[in-house]
């Protein structure tokens, strides 16, 4: 129980890194590291299988998604960069301040609660839950997959008409 | 459900709501189309650790993992079709800020 709280800790630090640093490559890199450290939660917790996706989709892929836009467009000249970065430190102080009150209401008002949980369900295997009983929201899935599809065709195969 | 059990839903509840007030301050207070989408990022993040952990205290691992794979699969179409979109929006007003949205047809 302990290492779980001390890795809550780190996400909702990797997370706030994440949304207050000033470059957008750490921002990315920041959101890796959030990933990778809900990744040890997830075998901390016992979900092996959603572990490895967590972390070869979230921490790989949409982290090489990011740089690479980053990477595509370009950046600020120098005083605009800095005007930006002071703005940015006036709208964001206000955040860990907000998380610090947040967090110590919660611990204020802290419950000790019964709470009624379902019977357990019998089938262990991820595999038959994933593959066997779904019915309706694999073709959900599928027209959602065939959206995303449709969508990088569109998107990235119309630039190259345009000579972009 | 026990009272150690009780304890650790209450802390975990609290890291949750934590991380979505990070997540929502992120999309509203920034004017940065990719820094919208990191704030979307961090928001799906909270709701699968809250699935996992609920996939936890009930027993109901495998249930919970299909869930979270289901979840990260759409996560990466989200992000992928956003990412284009952003990109169309760069190329054409060559700056990620969301305010040149005001000047868009319709």
């Amino acid at each position: 129980m302990n290492i779980m709280i001390f890795l809550l800790v780190l996400l909702v630090l990797a997370a706030l890194w994440a949304v207050m640093t000033s470059l957008l490559l750490r921002a990315a890199i920041a959101l890796a590291l959030t990933s990778i450290i809900l990744t040890v939660l997830m075998f901390e917790m016992g979900a092996p299988l959603a572990a490895v996706f967590e972390l070869s989709v979230c921490a790989g892929l949409i982290s090489v998604v990011f740089i690479s836009v980053i990477s595509l467009t370009h950046r600020l000249p120098l005083k605009e960069y800095l005007d930006r970065r002071k703005n940015r430190i006036g709208r964001f102080w206000f955040l860990p301040v907000l998380l610090v009150i947040a967090g110590l209401a919660m611990f204020y008002f802290k419950q000790s609660f019964d709470m009624r949980l379902p019977a357990k369900i019998l089938i262990a295997d991820v595999r038959v839950v994933l593959w066997q009983l779904r019915r309706l929201d694999l073709f959900g899935q599928i027209i959602i997959l065939l959206a995303g599809v449709f969508g990088v065709l569109i998107l990235f195969g119309g630039s190259k008409k345009n000579g972009n | 459900m026990g009272i150690e059990m009780s304890q650790l839903f209450w802390i975990v509840l609290t890291f949750f709501i934590l991380m979505l007030i990070e997540g929502f301050y992120c999309i509203t207070m920034t004017y940065n189309l990719l820094r919208v989408l990191i704030g979307l990022e961090i928001l799906i993040k909270a709701v699968t650790l809250f699935i996992i952990f609920a996939g936890y205290i009930s027993g109901n691992m495998s249930l919970a993992q299909a869930v979270v794979i289901t979840v990260i699969v759409i996560e990466v179409v989200v992000v992928v079709i956003a990412t284009g979109i952003i990109l169309g929006f760069f190329r054409e007003y060559d700056s990620l800020n969301v305010r040149n949205a005001r000047n868009m047809k319709g």
